[in-house]
């Protein structure tokens, strides 16, 4: 054990035998603190990337008031059942720009596969899953953060939430829920297929479909019959039935629950395949 | 043939050797910092009906203390010894231990142990150079002042005081790629490895980084295993070379070993005046001279091969100025890498290179 030819250095050197640094400290917090400094550094660069932060703020507000204004006579349609289309628009927007916001994450993942900097981790002692769960801590915050500014642009532009704010707080973490569904999903296939093209390529065909599919822009009462079949497997869906239900006057909490369920079990559900696809990710290097 | 440490030149040549199987015998007791034992690593690609053998029983052994080099075209098993022994892929078969501990057992203290620099940069490109070294350093569970203290010391060793609070994507090679090495030294590992740190790098960068390196090794002791297919490197830097084709290590020893037991150092001598009498006496003069042999006399111009051509110089002058012709001048040659490689892998180093592509 004793390869006694650590730098004479100045400073003490920190024998790497693991007797200090992290070895001292409890396994749990290590890593909880490893996801921290994974998290910042992932915020950090969203951070410094001016143009992208502003690009995924001012979408969701294009959607909403672009949306919002063209839409506004179909609330008229009889069986839509809502006051205003700005009411039904918001959670839609939300979910449409959580969707779209993390289905991209497999680029970054992708990036960093091709940059070496996934691998330099790899060779820390750094916790394997404080790197996968750095992502999901990034992405779920992220979109709840986007998901707060819409509910407020909503509001400034006269959306009424009648669920109050545990009605809001059910749809941000739905919609959280959602972005890791995505995020995830988009992390594993970046590690498995390692193509640029094949991320794009599916996000741009999955993504309208899948936002139409859903009961985002009109309420599924009045899609065609197959339209609600199909709705009723889209986990877009899953996330706007839930938060619909939940910012209700009398909320369905059934409807909170079972949706809220299936999305959650879904992400749970993404997070593990994206970690198995971790796992060979790192056999295959 | 003796070398400087008084082992002797292990080869496998072409021909699989029993002692290729083995590591390089350890020097007095000290442990090794890398020992890897018959190595295999297969990976399947796609398009190819098997799988192709990345490692074919590679075998290494390097003391504490030493650049130690692994000389090999593209796609000869370098990196793929690196990733293994850095814990970043198993090997199918084989063991191996690096600092001490065993890869496959304790690959968590293998990873504190060791530091590495891989081909690719892998710094993040939007942080600047002083935040990837503290990100670095936490990982290893370094913090506060000393953590901090240790990454301004690293940015001033490798001339990037000035860059710190730069992001690296304004970086230029040379400077990514000193912060590379930086990254890779935070947390002082014993061993370092450095997986063709020069390539890419524009010559005055490629100097400097030269500098480093054997700087590194010189102060601060530390194991360095650096691969590279640079033959000019390897010489340079390397205090024992280990010759990689095929997944095979085909040759071992010091860069002056495996040049020496090729068939010597060239000694060329220009004599003072035409040889007095006829080229015959300066023939028989030399051909006197312990180890000197193949000598050829072209005028004024007489060449020879010797095992060791510098020590071999003081005997030929002497010769020489004792059968009537006295020297003006002496040059000794020694044979090049290229030369190496050609005799152990069996083809030339561009050869090679052209055949992995």
């Amino acid at each position: 054990m004793s390869t006694s030819t650590l730098p004479a250095a100045p400073a003490p050197a920190p024998a790497p035998t693991g007797a200090r640094g992290s070895g001292a400290r409890p396994r749990l917090t290590e890593g909880a603190a490893q996801t921290w400094f994974m998290t910042q550094r992932q915020f950090m660069a969203f951070a410094r990337q001016p143009a992208y932060l502003i690009i995924t703020l001012i979408q969701p507000v294009i959607w909403l008031f672009l949306f919002g204004a063209l839409f506004r006579k179909v609330v008229e349609l009889p069986g839509f059942g809502a006051g205003s289309y700005l009411d039904y628009l918001v959670p839609g927007v939300i979910v449409m720009s959580a969707v779209s916001a993390n289905m991209w994450a497999g680029m970054g993942t992708l990036e960093e596969i091709e940059r070496g900097t996934l691998n330099r981790f790899l060779i820390t002692p750094v916790h394997r899953s404080a790197l996968m769960n750095a992502n999901v801590v990034a992405q779920s915050a992220t979109t709840a953060i986007q998901s707060l500014i819409i509910i407020l642009l909503g509001w400034i532009g006269g959306a009424h939430y009648p669920g109050g704010v545990l009605g809001l707080l059910i749809l941000v973490v739905v919609a959280s829920a959602l972005g890791t569904i995505f995020g995830a999903f988009s992390n594993a296939l970046g590690m498995l297929v390692r193509q640029r093209e094949s991320i794009i390529g599916i996000n741009t065909f999955l993504l309208l479909p899948l936002t139409f599919l859903s009961s985002a822009f009109m309420p599924p009462t009045l899609m065609p019959h197959w339209m609600q079949v199909v709705a009723r497997f889209n986990p877009v869906n899953w996330a706007l039935e839930t938060g619909r239900a939940a910012m209700a006057a009398h909320p369905d909490w059934w409807s909170v629950l079972s949706h809220g369920g299936w999305t959650l079990l879904l992400a749970a559900f993404a997070v593990w395949l994206s970690l198995r696809t971790f796992r060979s990710y790192q056999k295959s290097v | 043939m003796t070398s400087p440490n008084g082992g002797t030149v292990r080869t496998a040549a072409t021909v699989p050797h029993p002692a290729a199987a083995r590591p390089a015998p350890a020097a007095a007791g000290r442990p090794l910092a890398i020992e890897a034992v018959d190595l295999v690593k297969t990976y399947q690609v796609k398009g190819r009906s098997g799988p192709v053998r990345a490692l074919d029983g590679l075998s290494i052994g390097v003391e504490p203390g030493i650049v130690f080099g692994l000389l090999g075209p593209n796609g000869a098993g370098k990196s793929t010894t690196v990733k293994i022994l850095t814990t970043l892929a198993a090997a199918d078969s084989g063991r191996a231990t690096v600092a001490g501990r065993s890869i496959a057992a304790d690959p968590a203290l293998v990873r504190r142990a060791i530091g590495v620099v891989a081909q690719r940069s892998g710094a993040d490109p939007v942080a600047t150079g002083r935040e990837n070294l503290l990100l670095q350093g936490r990982l290893y569970g370094m913090r506060g002042a000393e953590l901090a203290r240790r990454a301004d010391e690293l940015l001033d060793r490798f001339d990037l005081a000035d860059a710190g609070r730069r992001q690296v994507k304004t970086y230029s090679g040379g400077m990514q790629r000193r912060l590379d090495v930086a990254l890779g030294l935070v947390h002082r590992p014993e061993v370092l490895f450095l997986d063709e740190p020069t390539t890419g790098l524009d010559p005055e960068a490629r100097t400097a980084m030269w500098d480093e390196i054997g700087r590194l090794a010189g102060d601060d002791g530390l194991t360095i295993l650096l691969t590279t297919h640079y033959l000019e490197e390897a010489d340079r830097l390397a205090a024992r070379l280990a010759i990689v084709d095929r997944g095979r290590i085909v040759a071992e020893g010091t860069p002056d070993d495996l040049k020496g037991e090729l068939h010597g150092d060239a000694v060329h001598a220009v004599l003072a005046g035409t040889p007095a009498a006829d080229a015959l006496g300066v023939y028989e003069a030399l051909g006197r001279v312990p180890g000197i042999r193949e000598i050829t006399v072209d005028g004024r111009r007489v060449s020879a091969r010797a095992d060791d051509g510098a020590a071999a110089v003081p005997a030929v002058l002497a010769a020489l100025d004792q059968a009537g012709s006295p020297v003006a001048a002496v040059t000794v040659a020694r044979p090049s890498l290229d030369d190496v490689y050609l005799r152990y892998a069996g083809r030339s180093f561009a050869d090679a290179e052209g055949a992995s592509r």
